[in-house]
């Protein structure tokens, strides 16, 4: 019981960072600048390695005998648990990057409260993306500031992002009774604190870049209950295209 | 010091094998050659990311992905390398890459082919990758010293692109028999467009004689085309693929393969702007440059903001 | 056209174990930030680098070439800044 919930938590940090992942590699070959080119695809890999270390645990976890490709791969889509967030369309630069930005300030924390995790693999996996994520946020913070105090035209896009992304934040603080039969093992850190530290994060940054905070907080959830939005269908088609088309094969 | 003395001098370096550096004195047309040359491989790296990166989203498992991005990311690394040799010279980035957009400048024309299956991302890597380097590690002693020094980091790093290309289609060829059939299938649509990476005959070549002179080159098109076609006959056995060429057979005499004429006009059809993907290689550019001003803009304006704040 | 290009950086690395930091190549970026962030993602990819600097290229000045033989010359007569220059005698140790 308590391997089943740690097993769906740690799915939902797979599914969360494989979904990113292959939303950024879209964006490979078409950024507004080599440069930044390089800096996406270096996030999306960053989460692809991430994703195959909580994939092989969750599959160890499981106990199925399944690799991290199987648990990547095939699965339908009410069993991936992502947030919401992760699976909106890149959009344009804005956009990704404040998408990126949301999720950096969320998965900071977290990996670092999982550091102390007494699940050892666990804490493994966070001290290895906890440096790849810090540099994550400080890209990305840095970029949500460029954009709100560069150009009218940058400022109106970044606000409009994050206008539109600000109704899928609150499900990154999501929990159920898995989530509390793990925080009562002390296996995994409340939310509540990672929710405060994100906002703090939010705020600093957004003052800075002399962008407003959302007063709307209308919210949409789902993803971590298997309910996603009509885009997670398409990324599943291609994501599983081939395991699907050419089943059983090695590649 | 007169043009004739300098020239001299300019000569005499190419001939002791000293590398001419940015600063050093370089006859126009040399340097006209060179950022056509450096800008022309620039080109094609960039546009090389498309047919690849086509796949990214499609990769078939999560080990092939990450190659994959690596490998496209890397793309643009040499891009970057070869932009930056060009901007040595007095070139600028931008401007390259307009005349790029307008067609002044080409690109390899193998990557206005589509990639329709997994399995021509493999034989892009194994075929396209080998024969560019083929190219480029002849292009490492280039007499202008940025060039070649670009040139030894991109052969350094180009060597996983090949190995991972071929890895992935051992996998295919030991496969099932669909992955095998898929395999050979794209070795049917990229051999000869791999051989026309090599360029035109030495016969039509219009630049090949002056950079051998000034050893830009170092080897003309069709020393090259046949060194490639010598070593993948092997590479293409143990994989058990057939080349698609009824003619391919070892010469004795020559010591080497010979092999049946391109087709020349499907190549300069190709070049000319009428192969399967120009019009989209080009518009995926063009796109990504004009959805990408408004960020350079803004990057712009708020490094001036910062600089002044600073300075007040 | 538009001008909307990033100013150029040169980009000087320091491998693990290397003493110094040596030039690689060159970038776009809008400001050292994210010059060396770029230069973080284009040229150590592959572990080349534990430290970067970056230099705008505008700010970087260069010998003359046509300078080459008075700045140069001078200095390959004075051989008696070498040690080779002096011999010691076959038993002389530590020196």
């Amino acid at each position: 019981m308590q391997d089943q919930a740690l097993f769906e938590y740690v799915l939902r940090l797979a599914d969360d960072s494989l979904i990113l992942g292959q939303r950024l590699g879209e964006w490979c070959g078409h950024g507004p600048i080599l440069e930044e080119d390089i800096a996406l695809t270096n996030i999306s890999l960053d989460l692809i390695g991430q994703a195959i270390s909580l994939y092989d645990l969750a599959a160890e976890l499981e106990g199925a005998g399944k690799n991290h490709d199987q648990l990547a791969y095939l699965r339908f889509e009410n069993e991936y648990k992502n947030v919401l967030l992760v699976e909106q369309p890149n959009g344009d630069f804005a956009m990704t990057i404040l998408r990126q930005f949301f999720f950096d300030a969320f998965r900071l924390p977290l990996y670092e409260a999982l550091m102390q995790s007494p699940v050892s693999q666990l804490a493994a996996i966070a001290a290895k993306s906890v440096k790849e994520t810090r540099y994550h946020l400080k890209h990305t913070s840095e970029w949500v500031i460029r954009m709100g105090d560069g150009t009218d035209e940058s400022h109106e896009r970044a606000q409009a992002a994050i206008d539109h992304l600000w109704r899928y934040t609150s499900e990154l603080f999501y929990e159920d009774n898995k989530d509390e039969q793990l925080q009562a093992l002390e296996q995994v850190p409340s939310l509540k604190g990672i929710q405060a530290n994100w906002m703090e994060t939010v705020k600093t940054v957004l003052y800075e870049a002399t962008l407003a905070i959302p007063t709307n907080n209308w919210k949409f959830e789902g993803g971590r209950e298997g309910r996603h939005s009509e885009h997670m269908g398409y990324i599943l088609a291609d994501l599983q295209y081939m395991q699907r088309a050419y089943p059983n094969m090695e590649w | 010091m007169t043009q004739a003395e300098q020239e001299r001098r300019f000569l005499d370096k190419i001939d002791r094998e000293i590398k001419i550096e940015p600063n050093d004195w370089m006859p126009d047309e040399y340097r006209q050659t060179l950022i056509r040359q450096i800008s022309q491989h620039a080109h094609s790296e960039i546009v090389g990311m498309l047919p690849e990166g086509n796949w990214i989203t499609r990769a078939p498992n999560l080990r092939r992905k990450a190659v994959l991005l690596a490998k496209v990311q890397d793309e643009a690394g040499h891009g970057l390398y070869l932009y930056s040799a060009t901007e040595t010279l007095g070139a600028d980035r931008e401007q390259l890459m307009d005349d790029m957009h307008t067609g002044k400048a080409k690109y390899s024309s193998i990557f206005n082919y589509p990639a329709l299956t997994w399995a021509d991302i493999g034989t892009i890597g194994w075929l396209v990758d080998g024969a560019a380097i083929m190219n480029q590690v002849a292009l490492c002693r280039t007499s202008y010293g940025p060039y070649a020094r670009a040139m030894v980091k991109i052969c350094k790093e180009e060597s996983f692109h090949q190995r991972q290309g071929y890895e992935s289609l051992m996998k295919l060829c030991n496969g099932a028999p669909q992955q095998k059939a898929m395999a050979q299938d794209a070795m049917n649509r990229f051999w000869w467009p791999s051989l026309m990476m090599f360029g035109p005959s030495d016969a039509e070549s219009t630049h090949s004689d002056q950079s051998i002179k000034w050893k830009i080159k170092r080897f003309t098109n069709d020393e090259l085309r046949q060194s490639f076609v010598d070593a993948t006959v092997s590479q293409a056995q143990i994989l058990g693929l057939t080349i698609p060429d009824p003619n391919l057979k070892w010469n004795e005499d020559r010591g080497h393969y010979d092999f049946s004429e391109i087709n020349w006009e499907e190549f300069w059809q190709v070049v000319k702007g009428n192969g399967p993907c120009n019009k989209e290689r080009i518009a995926a550019r063009l796109k990504a440059k004009e959805e990408g001003l408004w960020v350079r803009e803004a990057a712009n304006a708020f490094a001036k903001k910062r600089a002044m704040k600073k300075s007040a | 056209m538009s001008t909307t290009q990033w100013p150029l950086w040169e980009v000087f690395i320091r491998s693990k174990q290397g003493l110094n930091h040596k030039h690689v190549g060159s970038l776009r970026a809008p400001d050292a930030t994210l010059a060396l962030e770029n230069a973080r993602d284009v040229y150590t990819r592959r572990s080349e680098g534990i430290s970067i600097w970056v230099v705008e290229s505008a700010n970087i000045h260069a010998t003359d070439i046509d300078d080459a033989d008075s700045f140069f010359e001078p200095s390959d007569t004075k051989i008696y800044r070498h040690p080779t220059f002096y011999e010691v005698p076959d038993g002389v140790k530590h020196m």
